[in-house]
Order: C-alpha cells, then structure tokens, then sequence
C-alpha cells in the first residue's frame, strides 16, 4: 500500500493509524517562524467513527489504508448476517449486525447502499441519503387533519420509526432523508 | 498598507533599501528550507540560493555604515504552504541602529496600531515568555521538566507528544507554544511576546542581565503569528558558531547541504553596529487588516496556481 506524507494528507484521503483505517477531515500546517512545521490532523476512525485530532511532524508519513466505497445492493438478512451483492459482477458480502449498526432500520430488500471494504471485508454500511418505505403502522388519520401542527410516529417496513404528518396513512409509501431521520414528503405509487 | 508602510519610514529618516533575492549563501537555521537555482554563465555553473529573508544583506550594508534602513520584499521558504504559509511571500524588514529591543518594540506597535487605526484593535499587550507560557500552562519553560512536560500533554490529549519531543527541550517548547500557547495571544490585539529561551535564540544576542533568555520578540494578532525581532547579535565568533553548530545539526537531519554565508561573517568582523531589527510578513497583516480567512485570499496567484 502507498505511504501518505503529511504534505499529501487532504479531506477523504484513508490512512492507517495505531492499526485502524482512517479518514482524514482536515490538515492544518502549523509552523512557527523559528521552529518545527507541525501538521494538525482532524481525523476519523473509520471503524469507529470517532473524530479525533493528531499531530505529526511535517513530512512524517503513514501507510494508506485499502478502503474504498463501493455501491452494492442489499439482499437478505439470514437472522444473523446482512447479505449484500456488487451488480456490476455479482459478488457478494455477509456483513454482521454489529458493523451494519443503524444503517440497518434503512435497509430493505433489493435497494441499493454504499459498503464501505477494507481489505475486502466490510466496515461500515451507509444508506443512500432517500429511501422510499412503507408505512406498516400507523394512528389512524381524522377528518381535518392537514400539514400544519404536529405529527404522529409511523412504524416503516424495515423497523424504523419515524414522525410524519397527521394526513399520512397506513400502507402510504414515504420518503424519508437517513441522514437525520425526518420525513420528506409522500411518494405516489 | 504598502503607502503607509513607506510613508511611516520616511517619516522616521529610515532609508528603504533594495537587496539581492538570489545570493550565494544561506541561513543555516534547521527549521527552513530554501530554493536553490543554477546560474550559468557558460563554461561555469553555480548554485544559487533564493533567500528566506533579507537579514544577511542587509546586516552587511547595516556594517557598511549605512545607518537604519527598512526592505519591502519577497522571501522564500520550500515546503511551507498552508492556511498561513506560501513558499513565496513578501517581508518587510527593518534594522533601528543604536536602537535596544524595548525601544524597537514601541517602534513596532505604533506601526501596527497605525495601520489599524479606524479599527478596534485593543490595547498593546506585552509579555514575557515565561509570564505567557506559564499562565497556559504551568510550565515553566526555561527548565526542562520532562516529567512535567509528559504529564502535561497527556492531561491536554496531546500524548503523541511524548514519543515525538522525547527530550528535545526545544522541540517540546515548539510544539506546546504552537498548540496551547499561540491561538490565545493577541485576541484583538497586538502581543509582544519577549525573552524567548536560550535554546530559540537564532540570530538574537542572549540578554545581557539572564543567560537563559535571549533578546527576542515575536508578535501575534488573534493567534497568527505577525514577525519576529531580535536585539542582534553582533558577535561574528558567536554567530560563526551558532551557524557551525546549525550545518551540523542540518546535516544530522540529513536536510539539503546549506553554504553558510562567509560574507556575512566577515561583515559581522568588521564591526556591525550595536542594532535591533524585525521582520513582520505582510501577508499575514493583510489578511488581518482584511479579515480573511486564508493567505490565498490575500495573493494574487497562491502557489497552486502561480
């Protein structure tokens, strides 16, 4: 694998550090007039997702980390592992619950999601930014119920619970943004 | 800003001076790197180097008699780019003959509150280092404490610095200055921080009163770090070894080999007279004046895309 000298290190780049894949967030150089170039380091543990800040002495390098994002569609879940499949060649990948993690509420079958792999072996799932859901349960809606005011939770066809308006009904298909949670609007069938 | 730099000078009797960009010799400080470039004038080829800054040319006409002078120019330094740094920036640069540092000092703030008149800039702080870096840190920075250092750092979630600094005093100094120290200094305000440790001396003399400090002055706005000043030192045994002591280090470090300037020795054997001098980037000062986020911003063509 290449080895990244801090000159290189720049948003998105993966490296190895203290034996975990990492994401670099952000590089500052820090140099006194008179005295050691420093680099500030914002970076985050990709396994587990804690942002943390390091510094190195300028030219100091670290190992790249082989992770790459590749888009792949979710299959199954076997009770104990998700399954998942490249399109493009039908490879497929069993990921365990643990690393699958809140992603999995988003998951339905035959959507697609990013898997992050490294060294070829999952460490993270993220749902696409929309997914369209059913509402599985649901209060019923009452006459005069509109936008405005409030909201009700809703029980969507994967397990997530989310609040929608007061006119949205039972069995009603919903997009909803992963990222935060919040409903976005109805979708028609 | 450039106006009224020059009209502060002239006011004052200081000669602006012009001197080489490219010379023959250059700083042996470990820390910077330079550019070298090749001149050729056939059938002979010689390296030559683009300076740092101007220092050396102007201590040798400061030698020739020439009295107080000030320099608006470019320096360059390899490998420094970032948010605060491109390798070609400009400096200004002035020399106060008979001039002692507190006396440059209240030169350099009236100069600064000057171009931010108009502006709220607050009361001109100054401070020694011990005083400044004590009061972040309760460290006492004149002793080497590597316990204390140690405990320090891991207390503040900087414990890479243990295996980084090991027992490099100045190293641990640079890295705690630059970290917990620095972005405090200057909120609004011009900071005159004096008597660094002897170990961060450079070109400065070492005062006269406490061998563990030296006669130099560094200058903050909102943590950005404005220049550099030093009573100099005038000493050519002591600067001819200072420079000896540096190309060894350089070489241990196995950075690029650096020529030590001869010229500037001779010059300093000569006799320079008793001065101070300092050297502000004014990139820096713009980006302040302008409120900018980035030295880019400041530049007509950062270094991506001179």
């Amino acid at each position: 694998m290449a080895i990244y000298s801090t000159n290189e290190f720049k948003a998105g780049l993966k490296v190895m550090l203290d034996n975990d894949p990492c994401a670099i967030i952000e590089n500052e150089f820090v140099k006194p007039g008179k005295g050691q170039a420093f680099n500030r380091v914002k970076i985050r543990n990709l396994k587990t997702g804690r942002v943390m800040e390091r510094t190195f002495k300028s030219g100091e390098s670290l190992e790249g980390a082989d992770v790459v994002d590749v888009e792949m569609q979710y299959l199954y879940s076997d009770g104990q592992f998700r399954h998942f499949m490249v399109p493009d060649n039908f490879e497929q990948y069993q990921c365990d619950e643990k690393i699958v993690g809140d992603a999995g509420k988003w998951l339905k079958d035959q959507d697609s999601c990013t898997v992050t792999l490294w060294n070829d072996a999952p460490l993270a799932i993220s749902p696409a930014n929309f997914v369209e859901l059913a509402i599985v349960e649901t209060d019923p809606g009452v006459r005069g119920d509109t936008s405005g005011g409030g909201g009700k939770p809703a029980t969507l066809e994967t397990g997530a619970v989310v609040r929608v308006p007061l006119f949205v009904q039972q069995g009603e298909v919903i997009k909803v943004d992963t990222r935060t949670g919040e409903y976005v609007s109805r979708v028609k069938e | 800003m450039l106006a009224d730099i020059r009209r502060f000078f002239t006011e004052r009797a200081v000669l602006e001076v012009e001197t080489p960009l490219l010379s023959h010799g250059i700083g042996t400080d470990p820390q910077l790197e330079f550019f070298t470039t090749e001149y050729c004038l056939s059938p002979t080829r010689h390296t030559l180097f683009l300076q740092t800054s101007p220092e050396f040319a102007m201590k040798r006409l400061l030698a020739a008699g020439s009295g107080s002078i000030y320099q608006i120019g470019k320096a360059f330094r390899n490998g420094e780019s970032g948010r605060f740094h491109n390798p070609e920036f400009t400096m200004l640069e002035w020399y106060r003959v008979g001039f002692t540092l507190p006396q440059l000092m209240d030169e350099i703030a009236e100069l600064i509150t000057g171009l931010f008149s108009g502006r709220s800039l607050q009361e001109t702080q100054r401070v020694s280092y011990q005083q400044v870096f004590g009061s972040f840190t309760g460290l006492d920075p004149l002793v080497f404490s590597y316990r204390d250092y140690c405990t320090f750092a891991e207390d503040s979630g900087l414990s890479e610095a243990v295996a980084m600094c090991g027992h490099d005093h100045a190293l641990w100094l640079d890295f705690i200055f630059s970290h917990k120290v620095q972005p405090h200094l200057g909120g609004n305000a011009l900071c005159m921080v004096y008597g660094y440790p002897a170990c961060q001396s450079s070109l400065a003399r070492i005062n006269e009163h406490n061998a563990s400090v030296t006669d130099r002055v560094e200058l903050f706005i909102n943590g950005i770090e404005l220049g550099n000043g030093y009573d100099e030192l005038v000493d050519a045994k002591e600067q001819n070894k200072r420079f000896d002591k540096e190309l060894a280090i350089r070489q241990q470090q196995n950075s690029p080999v650096s020529v030590k300037d001869k010229r500037l020795i001779s010059a300093l054997e000569s006799g320079l007279p008793e001065c101070s001098g300092v050297a502000i980037g004014l990139d820096r000062l713009l980006m302040l004046l302008s409120g900018s986020a980035s030295i880019d911003d400041v530049l007509s063509f950062p270094i991506r895309r001179a």
